[in-house]
């Protein structure tokens, strides 16, 4: 086949990427400054690519459509980062972690990349300690830990739950010190149109500055995407309003491959839907399952009269509640993995168990964990015969310390109080372990165009381990993208700056203005978001946490039709040559309704499941996820041909020559 | 519920601006402040008229990139919350609700409610880090303790989301609470200590030059803060600002 090579160095696992670094070309530090890269995106791997890149000597250009670097969405981020440190001494190693990735992303992420992410974990802990990122601490003064879903180790690092706004503070903190030297030029609220290509390499992009309305054209000798996910093609998600996935699908549009769209976790622990008028959900993170059980009551009689209002969950009796993780899965409780807990929700509300109006919730229960830590609270404060109620008072005072900003976050939301009854759930669009298809050295099927962070596939195959997202972003942009790129850029230190007066840009512009005179040019029927709105329901609805034949073959017509009624309907007011946030919403809905086909037609033809991937034909007689290995053992790498019905499926096989592949079991 | 809105509306930067009155009816409770707005949006656009333009993005109040005066007060009249996080339910049927950007002459408007704060990405290039490599070739995380009273004070520091509300409630348009949040985080803890000097002179130096005004010690900064940014980082940096000054 060829046309996909992967890159892996050969060697043992364990010396794969220390040999690789010893062996690639370097760029000697004159001739970095001769050289100008674009980061697009200014998340945790985007910033501190940029930040590193800068720092080793070349000019970078940073792009993002916030206002400001620090504004990027893995700012959002609440539990924690995964680092093999071992430091509580329970039998974490570099191998434990890799291996529970590759399991936790049921055996479809590649081998390689995933061990390097578990070699350099233990980096970014201490480069961020050394940034001045406050991470919790113990009364010894050493790093705190906790521990995540699919693991049974304590390996989290975290900031109460800021972790990811901490993490990207250091970032952006790190690209600010490059920016006062004069090493990066940023640029925000901008928004990367199209990507240039040269002689078939990435040599720039289009951008439009939003402010201005203006189209630019920059250049660089290579242009790093760190995009982000693309979660808001569900319209509702997890994702700040902004994230889109133009610049990947532009990319793509010029010959990125994309790979396995349909693989996307529905994070199992959000606030549930109130209303139509729902703009976004959010997260209560999942560190919240260290200590709260997951319920539902026993008996649809008392469900229904919880969801009429009738009984509330505390006064259920012990006996009549059903704590489905913990008798499901006994061994990993409430702490089995994502796509196994949002399932098992769906589960219970789709047999009419749900708590709330729509019967589209569960509980999240701190009674007993509060109790506990009172008790405990209670015997070190030296009170031998505490009554309950100083108990419980103990014991809402320890959770407040660990979760106290996610229960006042509930609580502003929902109004109510999570201390004394319990918290309602839901399952939610997250994070997309689909993207960018790159090789070893995070390279895309484009030269010169490379990918980090969740804007690529590479790293957590088909489902996603909690603390994971922030580790991966740190890990490509500090510590993999800085030395590969290099390799790639030894060759251009002769060629000099990339003039934009060429044909090329010339091309890329017209193409990008076309489009938007296109898009400024439909008839006015409907607003963006009415076309938003209906394809995240197609989506939920039919590629959503479980998925069939027949209901994504549907989707498949129904977002083609979508897409044409958009192109002809759409209404934007304003004008083009001025700030206007409906043109930029347009834009990437027009975007999402291409993807949005690509991604039906990718879980219609992976007929497994796997992780986040459902199909209700291949399950277990328990109602588990049935993979197949003789069969779709490989990443689905897209090639665009045009419409999305045309595109191309292109295999890279997964070897596991490390790890035996097993049925994975949280039981 | 239905409202009363009395909006700040201004086409770009160099245009004059003005409240226009936009009844909306049928409001809920449980919409959020920014989902009361879109829904008025969709109703402009469905007539043709060009939407009011805001600031948002996260909608957890965790980005900072909201930013409204909502009756006189950034981010409304709810204690430690963004709007974006502001429920309707704090509103009453039959209520005026006035609505205008962030005022202040360093954050000029762009258009409507939106207002530039690349002032505060200034100040912190001006000196919010830590001059170290990131080379991942640096002490072991645990090298140093950190006693935990010391790191959660650096991380209380640490939460200011950069929204500018300070700013925005202070009668002199003073960014102090913002400025001196970085400086403490890195005053605190071992690892920005050793460039405390150099740090705290460039910042306030920076903020300064931006046109930000001076602190009078009236408190407003904190009281609107939305995450509880406490006065307290103001007399640390003034602390660090005097010793530096002595330090030359």
């Amino acid at each position: 086949m060829g046309i996909l090579d992967s890159k892996v160095p050969s060697g043992p696992l364990a010396d794969k990427w220390t040999n690789h670094k010893n062996h690639i070309d370097l760029v000697n530090p004159a001739n970095k400054r001769n050289i100008d890269i674009i980061v697009v995106g200014t998340g945790l791997a985007g910033g501190s690519a940029a930040a590193t890149l800068a720092e080793l000597g070349y000019n970078v250009k940073t792009f993002c459509y916030q206002d400001s670097p620090r504004r990027a969405h893995s700012i959002a981020a609440q539990g924690g980062v995964n680092a093999a440190k071992n430091y509580q001494g329970d039998g974490d190693s570099v191998y434990r972690l890799f291996y529970d990735t590759v399991k936790g992303g049921d055996y479809r992420s590649r081998e390689s990349n995933v061990y390097r992410l578990a070699e350099v974990s233990t980096n970014i802990i201490d480069q961020c300690v050394a940034q001045g990122v406050p991470f919790a601490r113990e009364y010894g003064g050493l790093l705190d830990n906790r521990s995540f879903g699919g693991v049974l180790v304590s390996r989290t690092f975290y900031a109460k739950g800021q972790t990811g706004q901490q993490l990207l503070l250091g970032a952006y903190a790190a690209m600010n010190r490059q920016i006062h030297r004069g090493k990066i030029k940023s640029h925000t609220r901008h928004e990367m149109l199209d990507l240039v290509k040269v002689d078939g390499k990435a040599r720039g992009i289009i951008a439009r500055n939003l402010v201005t309305g203006e189209i630019e054209r920059h250049s660089a000798h290579a242009v790093v995407l760190a995009t982000g996910g693309y979660g808001n093609l569900f319209f509702l998600s997890t994702y700040a309003m902004g994230c889109n996935v133009m610049a990947a699908w532009r990319a793509h549009r010029r010959g990125a491959f994309f790979a396995n769209p349909c693989f996307t976790q529905i994070h199992p622990t959000c606030i549930p839907v109130s209303g139509d008028h729902q703009s976004k959900l959010t997260l209560m993170s999942e560190s919240l399952r260290n200590d709260g059980r997951i319920w539902v009551p026993k008996r649809l009689e008392d469900a229904k009269a919880i969801q009429e209002g009738k009984l509330k969950p505390i006064q259920l009796k012990e006996e009549d509640r059903d704590y489905y993780l913990e008798r499901r899965y006994p061994a990993f409780g409430n702490l089995v993995p994502r796509d196994v807990a949002s399932r098992a929700a769906k589960e219970r509300c789709d047999a009419g168990f749900g708590v709330n109006k729509t019967g589209e919730a569960v509980y999240l229960d701190f009674a007993s964990a509060i109790m506990r830590y009172g008790k405990e609270k209670a015997l070190t404060s030296g009170m031998k015969d505490a009554d309950a109620k100083t108990i419980r008072e103990l014991g809402e005072k320890v959770v407040e310390a660990k979760y106290g900003n996610l229960f006042q976050m509930y609580e502003k939301i929902v109004d109510q109080n999570p201390y004394k009854t319990p918290m309602m759930i839901y399952p939610a669009v997250h994070y997309t372990m689909g993207g960018l298809w790159v090789d070893y050295n995070l390279q895309t099927t484009i030269p010169g165009c490379y990918s980090a962070g969740e804007a690529n596939f590479s790293d957590h195959g088909a489902n996603r381990l909690g603390a994971s997202a922030l580790m991966q972003g740190l890990a490509d942009g500090y510590f993999v993208l800085p030395y590969t790129i290099g390799d790639y850029l030894s060759d251009d230190i002769r060629t000099g700056a990339i003039s934009t007066e060429t044909a090329e840009f010339d091309e890329a512009e017209k193409h990008v203005r076309d489009r938007i005179e296109k898009l400024m040019g439909g008839k006015g029927e409907h607003s963006v978001d009415y076309y938003h709105k209906k394809l995240g329901k197609i989506m939920w609805n039919k590629c959503g946490m479980s998925r069939n034949a027949k209901e994504l073959q549907e989707a498949i017509d129904e977002i083609a039709a979508l897409r044409a009624d958009f192109w002809e309907n759409v209404r934007i007011p304003g004008s083009a040559d001025t700030k206007n946030q409906e043109l930029e919403k347009a834009g990437r809905v027009a975007d999402f309704l291409e993807l949005g086909e690509l991604f039906a037609k990718d879980a219609l033809t992976r007929n497994e499941s796997c992780g986040g991937h459902f199909r209700e034909e291949y399950q277990t007689a328990e109602g588990e996820a049935l993979r197949d290995d003789e069969n779709f053992k490989f990443v689905s790498a897209w090639e665009y041909k045009g419409e999305p019905k045309d595109a191309v499926l292109h295999k890279e096989e997964l070897k596991y020559e490390n790890i035996e592949l097993k049925t994975r079991s949280y039981k | 519920m239905n409202l009363n809105l009395k909006i700040w509306r201004q086409k770009d930067a160099t245009s004059k601006g003005q409240m226009v009155d936009y009844p909306l009816k049928g409001v809920e409770e449980d919409m959020s402040f920014l989902e009361m707005l879109d829904v008025l949006n969709e109703q402009l656009i469905n007539k043709g008229e060009e939407p009011i333009e805001f600031d948002h993005d996260c909608r957890e109040g965790i980005c900072g990139t909201c930013s409204m005066q909502i009756n006189g007060q950034p981010h409304g009249p709810d204690r430690l919350v963004t709007v974006c996080q502001l429920h309707m339910r704090s509103f009453a049927d039959g209520d005026t609700i006035v609505i205008e950007p962030f005022r202040a002459s360093a954050f000029p408007v762009i258009k409507d409610l939106i207002v530039d704060r690349v002032a505060f990405d200034r100040i912190q290039q001006a000196g919010g880090f830590v001059s170290v490599n990131t080379s991942g070739n640096t002490l072991d995380a645990n090298a140093i303790p950190i006693g935990k009273d010391i790191a959660d004070t650096a991380f209380n520091s640490a939460t200011c989301i950069g929204c500018g509300a300070c700013v925005a409630a202070c009668k002199n348009a003073s960014a102090m609470l913002f400025t001196s949040a970085k400086v403490s985080q890195f005053a605190l803890l071992p690892q920005g200590q050793v460039e405390a000097t150099e740090r705290v002179q460039n910042m306030v130096r920076q903020m300064d030059l931006e046109g930000f005004g001076n602190c009078t010690n009236t408190g407003a900064c904190e009281v609107e803060c939305p995450k509880g940014i406490s006065l307290e980082n103001i007399a640390r940096m003034n602390r660090e600002y005097l010793s530096a000054t002595v330090k030359g």
